[in-house]
């Protein structure tokens, strides 16, 4: 009895782990359209608040190191390498925001110096724990996109 | 009532403006002198640069860093030099010879020499800096063994031969041996996008620099200085240097003075051109 429950529980568990994975579309085949990538990556809403963190974060987008973002003016240093973006949601919808976060260089030139944050189109020699992986987790790019959304002016 | 709104208005933009100016992220305008010596921080790019003034990086330093370079009491990279000083004058190995029972007085036999380097080695058939240079000396004519990268007083003695050239303006002979194939594969790693970030030395240095990087000022990522003291890590190789970069866009990190990086080498000491020696630079 005891050992069925466990493994009741352990089946469940993969499921749960499994469905969540399936959901999430894979960095080769997100769809790029006129209005740029509008369907969610995980069909989970993005969290705003976790999104701020994934912005600030060096370990996760490390966004700030080059855009400047006068609602995050209580954090030190905001890099200047891309331009400000307060007020972008006015700019831009959340399909482009999306598109941008995933693979700035189908957006803007393959010249940019924004990183693909959910695209396996890598630089050569990539270190081996991060070989295969994306920047960002697909909901970590759906929470920051979901920031984005609130930067309105 | 209007008007007065206005009027702050049109205040509140100002002071925003002048906050923006004070951060401003353009290279100071400002003349490098250390112990009364000129040093030469703007230089006029060689050909087929894409820049057309090569600027060292202590124009982009703070104000404080700055300073520290402009007095050799001030520098904390000069206590390294001394014990290069002394590591030139300690005997070593088999043979009972220092650098001096051969060189001598490093300030005569050794000035201007650094300036000139990296420079083609007939032997090894490959580009030589001062590093590779010591560890030939400390085999072929001391006894003595080579230093591994970063240790024994590597850094230190670099350091020291190359402050010998203090002053004096950058210059590579491409007409050597091969030089000029290793610049070009040198330029071909500049511009390669590495890592899972996917950046190139030429994003951060020749695209954006004068920008932030969050905190960091970008330079154009010169090589006068080298060994430079870094406010935050001590004395620093040119090779610690360039792998510590390799390593921000997360790549497999280059071996120190691999062909990659002895290209490298060759190809950004070319694109400071002129600039005046800075050893031992101060950094942040
Ligand atoms: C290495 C620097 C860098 C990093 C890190 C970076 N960006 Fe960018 N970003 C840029 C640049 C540069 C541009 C401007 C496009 C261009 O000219 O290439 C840009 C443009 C943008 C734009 C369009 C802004 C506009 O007004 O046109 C958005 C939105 C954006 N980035 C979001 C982000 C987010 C979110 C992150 C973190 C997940 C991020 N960026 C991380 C460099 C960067
Ligand atoms: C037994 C004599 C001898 C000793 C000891 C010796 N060297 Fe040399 N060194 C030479 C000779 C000969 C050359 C020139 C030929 C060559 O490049 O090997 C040279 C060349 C050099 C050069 C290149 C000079 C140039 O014009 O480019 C440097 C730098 C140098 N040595 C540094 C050192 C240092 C540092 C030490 C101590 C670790 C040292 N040497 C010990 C004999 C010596
Ligand atoms: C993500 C951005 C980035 C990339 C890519 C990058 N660097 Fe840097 N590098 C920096 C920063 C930040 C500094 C410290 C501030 C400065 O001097 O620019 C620096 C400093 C340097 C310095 C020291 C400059 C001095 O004045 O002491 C050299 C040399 C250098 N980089 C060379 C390179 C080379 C060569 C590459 C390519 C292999 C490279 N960098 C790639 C960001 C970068």
């Amino acid at each position: 009895m005891r050992r069925w429950t466990t493994l009741a529980v352990a089946a469940s568990v993969s499921m749960l782990a499994t469905s969540a994975f399936a959901a999430d579309v894979p960095p080769k085949e997100v769809a790029f359209g006129d209005d740029g990538v509008t369907a969610s990556l995980t069909g989970t809403p993005g969290d705003p608040k976790h999104g701020a963190e994934v912005f600030k974060s060096r370990k996760l987008g490390n966004c700030l190191a080059c855009h400047a973002n006068e609602e995050m003016s209580g954090e030190l240093f905001h890099g200047t390498v891309g331009p400000a973006l307060d007020g972008v949601a006015d700019r831009y919808d959340e399909g482009y925001l999306r598109a941008i976060v995933v693979n700035a260089k189908a957006i803007f030139t393959e010249e940019t110096v924004m990183p693909g944050f959910y695209s396996l189109d890598l630089g050569a020699d990539v270190a081996e724990e991060f070989q295969g992986k994306t920047i960002l987790s697909a909901q970590d790019v759906e929470d920051v996109v979901a920031y984005l959304e609130t930067l309105k002016e | 009532m209007k008007s007065m709104m206005m009027k702050s208005g049109l205040l509140a933009a100002a002071a925003v403006l002048a906050l923006t100016a004070g951060v401003s992220a353009d290279p100071v305008d400002e003349q490098l002198v250390i112990d009364g010596q000129e040093m030469i921080t703007r230089a006029k790019a060689p050909e087929g640069h894409p820049f057309d003034e090569v600027l060292s990086g202590w124009l982009y330093r703070e104000a404080e860093t700055r300073k520290l370079e402009e007095d050799s009491f001030d520098n904390p990279g000069m206590l390294s030099v001394e014990e290069g000083e002394e590591i030139w004058n300690t005997v070593e190995g088999t043979a009972g010879k220092s650098c001096a029972s051969c060189h001598d007085d490093a300030a005569d036999t050794m000035a201007g020499i650094a300036a000139n380097y990296p420079k083609w080695d007939p032997d090894a058939k490959r580009p030589i800096n001062i590093e590779l240079q010591i560890n030939k000396c400390r085999e072929e004519n001391m006894g003595a063994e080579p230093y591994a990268f970063d240790k024994s007083g590597q850094k230190e003695l670099t350091a020291y031969i190359k402050h010998q050239s203090l002053g004096d303006p950058v210059s590579v002979d491409l007409s050597q041996g091969e030089m000029q194939q290793w610049w070009e594969r040198g330029k071909d790693v500049y511009y390669t996008r590495t890592g899972q970030l996917n950046l190139s030395c030429a994003s951060c240095h020749e695209q954006n620099n004068g920008n932030y990087i969050r905190a960091d000022h970008l330079s154009q990522g010169q090589v006068n200085g080298f060994p430079t003291y870094r406010l935050k890590t001590g004395l620093t190789s040119l090779h610690n240097r360039f792998r510590g970069c390799v390593r921000d866009t997360r790549a497999e990190i280059p071996k120190a003075f691999s062909d990659d990086l002895m290209a490298l080498e060759t190809y950004v000491t070319w694109r400071g051109t002129g600039l005046s020696v800075e050893t031992p630079s101060v950094r942040q």
